[in-house]
């Protein structure tokens, strides 16, 4: 430290706490803890309320209406058919978006009126209540396309549903590769095909894996479109194929809650409990493949 | 085979479903709960083999099953006694008149206070809960009642969950709510179940009075619509079959009110004219 600012009077730097911003800093604490604070609680409340059936019994269980067959029961069918339902959904979802996005980021020139409405439309198809896509997907695809109340209608819907958060997520990603990466590529002769998938690509994919697992986890809690999709509330087998009627999660543990008996509400917490795991896992991944992957420029 | 309806009639044909899955493991049954209408809306449409319906098919919905060539036998498995309950510690209260559930229900009622139902009873608050609009219960409700489907007052606390509108009654000591028979007596240790006037004198919703009918006008029949395509197949006649001889189990794991004998007679009956149609 030099002597000038040694001698510099005193009232310049003195950082005295003035009461705004204690206030502000009171406040923007508060918020915090309120939003954790009110996390907490909903997690403790359902682990609490689901504790005496988080066991096998959860996963080795068919679900049940009887009040009788209760203590026996579970949510086998859902799970298998949200998995089914989800991996789908990805498939269909993950090339598409990142096709989308690579042709938006590298390829489309932006001057062109037919580019901009495209995007335009993405940007609003990212914020139509996911409803709207349920009342889409039962006109067009379970009625329009005859693909019936199945589980590659509830697939494409949900596809339809996460492809603007993947779009806009894997062209984030490939906007954040340095164009210089670009540049040296072809001006070492490589084509532009060869730069976006050699170069561009493999740069990108912590930010667009990170970005479709987040997309894919929203598809996992969704509920209100597949009600309007036939996902049925009492399924006593798995699903074994594209066509097969199903359930998931989100469905079973809505039933579950409405169901008259004691005994069924607890399910339905412990179902919920298993629920937030599974989106807890795959946002850890998310965090994971970020941190291990991602490049310093 | 695919079944699809009301929710207050799902519960049964999924208990129908659980007890013939476990006889024959092969076949897939599969019930889902989109709600009396919505279950036509499919059944018409020939996407579904059985509709679970918690009141008569409508003329619009024969229209559209016309329109398909679809034919169907209705099937009366259950009866229901739609519960007008209260706090459990309201003791003002033990019976009403179909007239004075007209007039705290009809539409744009001013009655908020139990006081304006009666003058005999306190001047309390009274806050109401029934289920909401797109359920068959508040169709039946509100036609029984109120005279015409769908006519009701909007300033109730509207819930498709059943199990909100107990919380809500249970928590509230001037609360006045309606629902199913089975949320009744599932919840007898939180909830008062009203008699009903409607001019024989006051009666109680029980096993009893829903079979005599003497519980009127609330006491309801429960039906199950099976389409004349699904019973070409082997497989669907058989799980009808099963769910007609079973039905005293189904309705007892179901906690329903049972059929009267003259009823399932009557239900024998239907189905083996459907039988020789088909």
């Amino acid at each position: 430290m030099s002597a000038q600012s040694l001698n510099t009077p005193l009232v310049l730097t003195r950082r005295r706490p003035r009461l705004a911003e204690l206030a502000f800093n009171f406040a923007i604490r508060a918020c915090v803890f309120f939003a954790l604070g009110f996390l907490l609680a909903l997690l403790a409340f359902v682990v609490y309320k689901g504790w005496s059936r988080l066991d096998s019994r959860l996963w080795e269980g068919m679900p049940t209406a009887r009040k009788s067959r209760i203590d026996t029961a579970g949510v086998q069918s859902a799970i298998l058919g949200t998995l089914w339902v989800v991996l789908t959904t990805a498939a269909i979802a993950l090339p598409l978006g990142i096709s989308a996005a690579i042709y938006l980021e590298e390829y489309a020139d932006n001057r062109r009126w037919y580019n901009r409405i495209l995007e335009l439309n993405i940007q609003n198809l990212a914020g139509v209540p996911s409803i709207v896509f349920g009342i889409l997907g039962l006109g067009i695809i379970a009625r329009a396309f005859g693909l019936g109340f199945s589980v590659i209608t509830a697939a494409i819907t949900l596809a339809l549903l996460v492809l603007p958060t993947v779009i806009i997520a894997s062209r984030e990603a490939i906007r954040a590769v340095p164009s210089s990466i670009r540049h040296a590529s072809l001006a070492l002769g490589a084509s532009k095909w060869q730069t976006v998938w050699r170069q561009v690509l493999p740069a990108a994919v912590p930010g667009i894996a990170t970005g479709s697992i987040l997309a894919v986890s929203r598809a996992i809690g969704e509920a209100a479109p597949l009600l309007m999709l036939g996902a049925v509330t009492l399924v006593l087998f798995n699903p074994d194929g594209f066509d097969s009627v199903y359930t998931t999660l989100p469905i079973q543990i809505f039933n579950l809650i409405k169901a008259p008996f004691d005994g069924f509400q607890e399910l339905a917490s412990a179902a919920i409990v298993l629920l937030l795991a599974i989106l807890l896992a795959m946002n850890a991944l998310a965090i994971f493949i970020r941190n291990r992957y991602a490049k310093k420029w | 085979m695919k079944a699809d309806g009301s929710s207050t009639v799902g519960p049964l044909t999924s208990v129908a479903a659980e007890l013939y899955a476990e006889e024959q493991p092969k076949v897939k049954v599969s019930v889902g709960t989109s709600g009396t209408g919505g279950g036509f809306e499919k059944f018409c449409n020939g996407e579904i083999d059985i509709a679970d319906a918690s009141r008569p098919i409508k003329d619009t919905e024969k229209a559209a099953c016309d329109a398909k060539g679809i034919k169907y036998a209705e099937l009366e498995v259950a009866n229901d006694a739609l519960s007008v309950v209260v706090n459990k510690n309201n003791d003002f209260v033990d019976c009403l008149t179909t007239e004075q559930l007209k007039k705290i229900w009809d539409k744009d009622s001013p009655v908020d206070n139990w006081n304006d139902v009666d003058s005999s009873f306190p001047d309390k608050k009274l806050s109401l809960f029934g289920p909401g609009t797109d359920s068959g219960t508040f169709d039946y409700f509100t036609k029984e009642i109120n005279g015409e489907e769908k006519r009701s007052t909007t300033n109730y606390t509207p819930s498709e969950d059943d199990n909100l509108l107990v919380q809500g009654v249970s928590a509230d000591e001037g609360a006045l709510g309606y629902f199913g028979f089975t949320y009744f007596e599932e919840n007898t240790d939180k909830l008062k179940a009203l008699k009903i006037d409607s001019g024989n004198g006051c009666v109680a919703p029980s096993v009893e009075t829903a079979q005599d009918g003497t519980y009127a006008p609330l006491s309801r029949p429960l039906y199950v619509y099976v389409s004349d395509k699904a019973l070409e197949r082997e497989e669907t006649i058989d799980f009808v079959e099963f769910y007609i001889d079973n039905i005293d189990d189904v309705v007892n794991e179901a906690k329903y009110v049972p059929l009267t004998d003259a009823q399932k007679t009557e239900l024998s009956k239907q189905y083996e004219a459907v039988k020789a149609k088909a």
